[in-house]
């Protein structure tokens, strides 16, 4: 990841590589470390260096500045995902506190090259501090040097000659290698959690101590919430909305989704995971057929996160927020109560006319399908096929028998026989080929 | 089984169904498994129609249009074999012989039975004849045309004046070959009395309950 200079006629940023669903991709060790909405970034020279950016998400990772447009904002050219290196960093301003800048929105002001300054403006509400804090961290802890160095490692490591022998390795460093190797490799894991766990611990405590006092803090923060009118006029109100916003971001962040927020566009987290999970669910999905059970999914999901797992609600928050964004899948309810995850792509009518020609086949014209039996015809999980069926069935495609050995389908027959003749069996339709399958059955 | 040289045996069918049975005989012949009657499964001389064999038709369908196709055709078979075979009354948890199959080994609930009952009951076939919804009388000819063939039967041997017991025109001499030979006594009484309702004839009881009469008037 070489740092390149930027200052050309088409501007200071990179384009990003975003997912479909609007996540950033990152690169390989890039860790994402915050995020805050209603951003701007412009250029203090005048006349300016690079076209201004308004009104968007900043993703700060360990190795750039990520700026996404939000949905709200118009879609012009200049405003496509841009990410800024942050090796090109070459100084941050101290963010002076003066009068002034308490009534402006904050802002980070860092200079680019040498050259250029940018000025970050945090139009929305969010841990400015914390962000600022991170921001040099980042910038200070220089992670993409640490990936150069390991990359020329790797590069120039493999043309070596020498193997190491023996316990110790080319560079002084204990070998991990055989049985004592594994066990030494253990040992040291078994040392980092203890000393990480006696930190937490730490934490821990003093946060048991306060427990108590914090929760019934939320509860009274809640209740105020819930008791405040939730609609209302004139803009003189616009400072408690404010604050009443401020208030739910807080209480999100402790653990407590306030029932206010449902009505809302959600809190920011719940927005980003269901980008998260939108674009996470698409292989899921293609494996399982196009349609996917909600709890396979919150499986699968959270057995890739490792941890930070996130618990049913939230799956289904994000899930719900899916139809306001323009994501290629979708949350699906059937009858019975089964809620299922599909590509918006996979039709409807293409699992029928596959049900169909499973269901006149001469064989199954005879005996019938039981939903296993669809299952593995049709490559999809039992489950899944059941619901199918169920479907088929009340489209009138199939209709049910309750036989000794469980609930079976037949091609529906019923609107092909006449009630005034019943006798009758026409030339053309499915009733006379079913005729025919069943005589083919031995005396 | 050889159906060359025999006459197909046949029930009041239009001449195309007619037809068409006969062009299915003959592709029987023609085929080399021949089957013994298998398709067209009789109970006693009563033809029983393909779809008596379909499994689903004995399980009651929840899908509403699927179940209303299906209600009406249990009406019809029904109404036909009662007909046929004189019947009209049927238990519902009796071994009523339409209610199972044997041969594909399903028999209707008995929710699906007092489902397809009522809905003739629904439409003036039928009637129940105690609140447990048990015995169902089956009307495969409705009371008022029951009392229209009595009429006829009245007129055609010129009984208008005459006096009959009410078990001679179920079993008499002249009732013999008519519709009226066997009809059950219930649905007699019931045709008499709309009858007389209408002034056509007058019944009276005579000296043991055997003996109730019917003085035509027509």
């Amino acid at each position: 990841m070489a740092s390149e200079s930027r200052i050309g006629s088409d501007g200071l940023f990179n384009t990003a590589e975003v997912t479909t669903s609007g996540r950033p991709v990152l690169r390989r060790n890039e860790v994402e470390c915050f995020l805050l909405s209603s951003v701007d970034l412009d250029s203090e020279d005048d006349p300016p260096r690079f076209t201004p950016l308004r009104s968007g998400n900043l993703i700060l990772t360990t190795h750039r500045l990520i700026w996404i447009p939000s949905s709200q904002s118009n879609a012009n050219t200049s405003s496509l995902p841009s990410s800024l290196p942050l090796s090109s960093i070459t100084h941050i301003f101290s963010h002076k506190k003066s009068i002034k800048s308490m009534f402006h929105s904050p802002r980070i002001r860092f200079q680019v090259d040498s050259l250029v300054v940018v000025t970050v403006v945090f139009r929305g509400k969010g841990d400015f501090d914390g962000f600022l804090t991170k921001l040099w961290e980042c910038w200070r802890g220089r992670a993409w040097e640490e990936d150069e160095k390991s990359e020329s490692e790797a590069s120039s490591g493999s043309g070596a000659g020498t193997v190491a022998q023996g316990l110790y390795g080319n560079d002084g460093t204990v070998r991990m290698v055989g049985l004592a190797g594994i066990l030494r490799k253990e040992q040291e894991q078994w040392e980092s959690t203890d000393k990480s766990l006696q930190d937490a611990f730490q934490d821990l405590n003093a946060l048991m101590s306060k427990a108590k006092e914090m929760v019934s803090l939320a509860e009274k923060m809640r209740q105020k919430l819930l008791s405040a009118p939730s609609s209302q006029n004139g803009g003189g109100d616009d400072e408690e909305m404010g604050s009443k916003e401020e208030m739910q971001q807080w209480m999100l962040s402790v653990g407590i989704i306030s029932p206010v927020t449902k009505e809302s566009a959600g809190a920011l987290y719940h927005q980003e995971l269901s980008r998260q999970l939108a674009d996470f669910v698409r292989i899921p999905l293609e494996q399982a057929g196009g349609m996917i059970s909600l709890t396979d999914m919150y499986y699968h999901f959270n057995r890739a996160r490792g941890t930070e797992l996130i618990s049913p609600d939230d799956l289904w928050q994000a899930c719900n927020l899916w139809e306001k964004f323009d994501v290629p899948v979708m949350l699906r309810k059937f009858d019975s109560g089964v809620k299922v995850i599909q590509n918006k792509s996979h039709s409807d009518e293409e699992v029928m006319s596959r049900i169909r020609t499973l269901v006149t086949k001469t064989e199954t014209l005879r005996t019938g399908v039981t939903a296993s039996d669809a299952a593995l015809t049709l490559k999809i999980a039992p489950a899944m096929a059941k619901e199918h069926l169920l479907s088929a069935e009340t489209k009138g495609l199939l209709c049910r028998d309750m036989s000794p050995d469980g609930l079976r389908f037949y091609f529906n027959l019923f609107p092909e026989i006449d009630p005034t003749d019943l006798h009758l069996v026409k030339d053309i339709g499915t009733y006379g080929e079913w005729v025919k399958a069943t005589s083919l059955l031995s005396v | 089984m050889s159906l060359i040289g025999k006459s197909v045996p046949f029930t009041s069918v239009s001449d195309q169904a007619l037809r068409h049975r006969f062009s299915i005989c003959c592709s029987w012949i023609e085929s080399d498994r021949i089957c013994e009657g298998q398709r067209m499964q009789k109970l006693g001389d009563f033809k029983l129609p393909q779809f008596f064999n379909y499994p689903p038709y004995f399980t009651l369908q929840p899908v509403r249009d699927t179940r209303e196709k299906q209600i009406q055709l249990w009406k019809e078979l029904i109404l036909d074999f009662c007909k046929s075979q004189k019947v009209f009354l049927i238990g519902v948890e009796e071994d009523f012989p339409l209610f199972s199959n044997s041969a594909i080994d399903r028999t209707l609930s008995h929710e699906a039975r007092e489902t397809f009952l009522s809905a003739f009951v629904g439409e003036g076939r039928a009637e129940w004849l105690d609140k447990g919804h048990r015995k169902c009388l089956i009307l495969w000819h409705r009371i008022q045309d029951w009392a229209d063939i009595i009429l006829k039967f009245v007129r055609e041997n010129g009984l208008e004046d005459s006096v009959m017991t009410v078990e001679e025109i179920r079993s008499g001499t002249e009732s013999l070959g008519t519709e009226l030979e066997g009809i059950d006594r219930t649905i007699l009484m019931r045709a008499l009395k709309l009858l007389e309702n209408k002034g056509k004839l007058a019944l009276f009881k005579g000296t043991s309950a055997d003996d109730e009469g019917v003085k035509f008037s027509v």
